[in-house]
């Protein structure tokens, strides 16, 4: 298996050369919202092994609402990010965007401080590479190649049971499992379809993973008895936290919302950036850094398979600090619009929400750390929506498909490799397609 | 939960009844031609309410505002602006919320009769009656009408006697709607037909136990013939016993829809009322095709056609197509997946620590998306019969008028329209949308979505190609349906000056 890597590279754009910047990036678009996957600065479609990414210029609008807590609001620069999930190691990954992108990139670049043209453009990249505090992938493992040869599979699999529907109609499950191994097996003899079998894992990955997943308990149990003897002063100061910190409520400005919609739904899948303060002071950022740590974990060994807790339409997703961890930005690739992914959020995974994004400046009240806060929906989604940017350029190495699209392929693809099937297992693999 | 009485004299009656006896209707679209004639119309108004009379009433009248009606009404920009983005921008006012709703195409904006680009309503003036419509109508017009309102359309609607124009008994699953005010908003385990009011009337607790966001005004004396706000006992309350009302016009094309499931079924008669049974997910008479539940369901009255039912036994969609239209707008689902028992199990689906199916704990809870539906269809009816015969005299258009009811547009129309009914990735599916209501335009990377699907217990579904569309939008509005203390308010403190 080839493990997923993720570049975040995150500048200061140039004083006052945002608006150049943004009307560079929307030369990427055929139209707002809908990249050209050919563009000449960065043609993604190029691109072996990517999966997601995006440029956005990250201008914080809600900067001012930290005041509400009796702190000056921070001065903080523009930003440019870009963010890229892929297959296999970064260093692999940037190479081959510089070969296929350089100049683009040297050009976008360019508006961000201390870029010149002498500048070498990967180990500035690798400079500005930000760690992420918490990574979420869908699928640890599912190459993007993958993804588009198992959706092949499905769409002539598909095709083939409609064109010989009568001649199968008549055959058992395990005979039409046969006869589609036949007939997929004679595709992939002339070449139309491809299935790659999976690269062995890197040696490497399996120990580090592994160090990872044993050294985090290992800290955690040596913290245990800290943790312990602070959790009473924590759930004081929690408490107190929760009763007083100003809650803020507006509503989202309606050209905010208008110019954020007009790039949303051109795709099955959509894009979501936001950007926001953390509440003042060293006890939310402690408890958001130790949350994170923690959430990391469990999406790098356990949420890794298809689901995030109960969801299951996110593609990546990341949570990354900024600016000495007074903002926090979180960035996600998610199937269905906008309202859909609030309401699977609030309903399913309110908790989580309110773990991850409850220290934010503005978020509806918790209680506990887990409990109401996302439950106020509407004042949920209006803080997320006022945190939200426009994402300037976003790609999708493969639209049309939802994360649940790409897994059931996956479950054909293993079915289909199975010698053999049970009766039940057959029928089963046979509603797949 | 503070158990207030509902003052159903202050709401209009559509919220609480369907009117269904008084089979004759129209909905009157105008435009405000002179703000004051208009509001003193407005002011007088014979509104129905929803108060039970013991002998029924002969005729209904209610009256629906969209914002740029309120806006020409002289209601202030400050208070306007309480109301939802949705609203405001109305039904056409975003290129996103058309893409959503499948509004594209054929059904685009631009196309409509009514409703679209500069042809947006102020108002609509609903009448029903037992006999002579019209003779209502011109009864309530008054003097000033003329003055007050320039017409711009009049929606006519048909008695079908419950039947949609294909042919299928309609209207038959609603919320039971919890006047009693005794619901409380703990996870729901089970699937449930009872709604907190607030998902239905502005000002009321909503399924999260929160109150809808509506515009609320200080306690001047000015204001005081409104209700104050539950939740903010310092305000008046502008929306309290009012609710949205989404009205569109849907064009049916009843030959096309006969003659492809006709061409599907190679003319045999029963396979081919089988095929549309199947898109529907009822019978024409109604009756489900998913398995009848044993135990009751809350809200739920016994009887037929029977909504005693939920899809928990139909996993594989085997008896009911998943696609199914009533499947789709009514996924009759809980907060958590079925045999979910209590805490330990609650906890152990939040954190992902059960092993579910692909498809299993994917759709959104139906409770926070439920919609009250008031449709009309319009156009004589044609039987299916009628409609396969190669010359039967068919040059009227068939419809229906769809209205519903909802607190929150985007939660519960738009989203049961985009996440249920246009999607082409709703509940696992691909390559489908809505079988009688989709648009059938291709989604990203051209993938097309005129497939339907019939899972067979032997494995390998029957998938339909080349369904054609059978339904045009031509026409649609958002309209606040306010309360009726509302409506004499917004007619004479802004209406009036």
């Amino acid at each position: 298996m080839t493990p997923q890597s993720n570049l975040m590279v995150l500048a200061p754009v140039a004083s006052g050369r945002a608006p150049e910047l943004r009307k560079l990036l929307s030369t990427m678009n055929r139209s707002p919202g809908i990249v050209d996957p050919e563009n000449t600065l960065v043609p993604f479609g190029r691109l072996s092994s990517v999966h997601f990414a995006r440029f956005i210029v990250l201008e914080d609008l809600t900067t001012n609402e930290v005041a509400a807590y009796g702190v000056q609001p921070g001065n903080y620069p523009i930003y440019l990010a870009f963010m890229a999930d892929f297959d296999g190691e970064r260093d692999a990954f940037t190479g081959e965007l510089v070969r296929i992108a350089g100049a683009g990139l040297q050009q976008i670049f360019s508006y961000c401080e201390g870029f010149s043209q002498n500048t070498d453009l990967r180990s500035w990249m690798a400079a500005n590479n930000v760690p992420i505090a918490t990574n979420y992938v869908n699928w640890i493992g599912r190459t993007s190649r993958q993804v588009g040869e198992e959706s092949a599979l499905h769409t002539a699999l598909a095709g083939y049971v409609v064109q010989n529907a009568a001649g199968l109609a008549g055959l058992q499950p395990q005979q039409v499992h046969e006869r589609l191994r036949q007939y997929i097996r004679s595709e992939q003899q002339s070449g139309r379809l491809s299935l790659t079998p999976a690269a062995p894992t890197p040696l490497g990955w399996h120990i580090r993973n592994l160090a990872h997943c044993v050294g985090v308990l290992l800290v955690l149990l040596l913290l245990l008895p800290f943790l312990l003897v602070y959790l009473p002063f924590f759930l004081i100061m929690l408490r107190r936290a929760e009763k007083s910190d100003p809650a803020i409520s507006y509503r989202v400005n309606l050209e905010h919302a208008n110019q954020l919609s007009l790039i949303e739904d051109h795709d099955v899948t959509n894009q979501f950036t936001v950007i926001g303060s953390l509440k003042p002071g060293w006890f939310p950022r402690s408890t958001l850094v130790f949350v994170l740590w923690v959430a990391n974990w469990t999406t790098r060994h356990f949420y890794n398979r298809a689901r995030l807790a109960r969801i299951s339409t996110i593609h990546f997703a990341r949570w990354v600090f900024m600016d000495g961890k007074k903002r926090l930005v979180f960035a996600s690739n998610y199937d269905a619009s906008l309202e859909g992914y609030m309401d699977d959020f609030i309903n399913k995974v309110g908790f989580g929400l309110n773990l991850v994004f409850g220290v934010g400046v503005g978020y509806p009240r918790t209680r506990f750390l887990i409990l109401d806060g996302a439950k106020d929906e509407q004042k949920f989604k209006y803080v997320l929506r006022r945190h939200e940017l426009p994402t300037d350029v976003w790609y999708n190495a493969h639209p049309g498909l939802t994360a649940l699209d790409r897994h059931r392929n996956s479950m054909i693809r293993e079915g289909l490799e199975q010698d053999s099937l049970s009766d039940i297992e057959a029928r089963q693999w046979l509603q797949l397609i | 939960m503070s158990a207030n009485p509902v003052e159903y004299s202050d709401i209009q009656g559509l919220v609480r009844f369907g009117y269904g006896a008084l089979t004759q209707a129209s909905f009157l679209l105008l435009e405000i031609r002179d703000r004051r004639a208009a509001a003193a119309w407005l002011a007088s108004a014979p509104v129905s309410n929803a108060v039970e009379l013991d002998t029924p009433p002969q005729t209904a009248l209610q009256v629906a505002l969209t914002y740029p009606g309120l806006q020409t009404l002289g209601v202030p920009q400050p208070v306007l602006a309480g109301f939802s983005d949705e609203f405001q921008s109305g039904m056409w006012g975003q290129e996103n919320r058309s893409r959503r709703l499948g509004d594209v195409g054929a059904s685009a904006p631009a196309a409509w009769t009514w409703g679209g680009p500069d042809k947006v309503p102020h108002v609509v003036v609903m009448a029903y009656a037992q006999r002579a419509v019209d003779t209502f109508i011109d009864s309530i017009k008054g003097a000033a009408w003329d003055t007050a309102f320039r017409f711009i359309e009049s929606l006519s609607t048909t008695d079908l006697d419950g039947v949609e124009p294909f042919g299928f008994t309609d209207g038959i699953s609603q919320p039971t709607l919890d006047w009693e005010r005794r619901r409380t908003t703990e996870d729901q385990l089970k699937y449930t037909n009872v709604a907190c009011l607030g998902e239905f009337l502005l000002g009321y607790a909503n399924e999260y136990g929160h109150y809808t966001d509506r515009p609320l005004l200080t306690n001047d004396p000015g204001n005081s013939s409104l209700p104050t706000a539950e939740d903010a006992p310092d305000m008046r309350d502008l929306g309290r016993n009012g609710t949205y009302l989404v009205l569109r016009q849907i064009q049916q094309d009843v030959r096309g829809f006969w003659q492809f499931v006709n061409g599907q079924a190679g003319g045999d008669p029963q396979t081919r009322e089988r095929l549309a049974s199947a898109m529907v997910g009822r019978t024409r008479d109604g009756e489900p095709l998913a398995p009848l539940s044993n135990s009751p369901i809350p809200g739920v009255t016994p009887g037929k056609p029977s909504n005693q039912f939920t899809y928990d036994s139909d996993v594989d969609g085997t008896r009911c197509p998943f696609g199914a239209h009533v499947r789709r707008s009514n996924p009759r689902n809980a907060d958590f997946p079925d045999g979910t028992t209590g805490f330990f199990s609650k906890i152990a689906y939040d954190l992902g620590l059960k092993h579910v199916e692909i498809r299993q704990d994917i759709k959104s809870s139906t409770r926070f998306h439920r919609l009250l539906r008031r449709g009309r269809e319009y156009g004589p009816a044609l039987s299916p019969e009628q409609a396969l015969q190669p010359g039967y005299p068919d040059k009227a258009e068939h419809g229906l008028h769809f209205i519903c009811l909802n607190a929150n547009l985007s939660r519960q129309f738009e989203f049961v329209q985009s996440a249920w009914i246009m999607s082409s990735k709703f509940n696992g599916m691909t390559g489908e949308t809505d079988p009688l209501l989709g648009n059938r335009l291709p989604v990203a990377n051209a993938q097309p979505t005129d497939s339907f699907l019939l899972s067979q217990e032997s494995g390998l579904a029957r998938r339909i190609s080349g369904v054609p569309r059978f339904v045009t939008v031509r026409g649609g509005a958002y309209f606040f349906l306010p309360g009726i203390k509302a409506l004499k308010f917004l007619a004479t403190a802004y209406g009036a000056k």
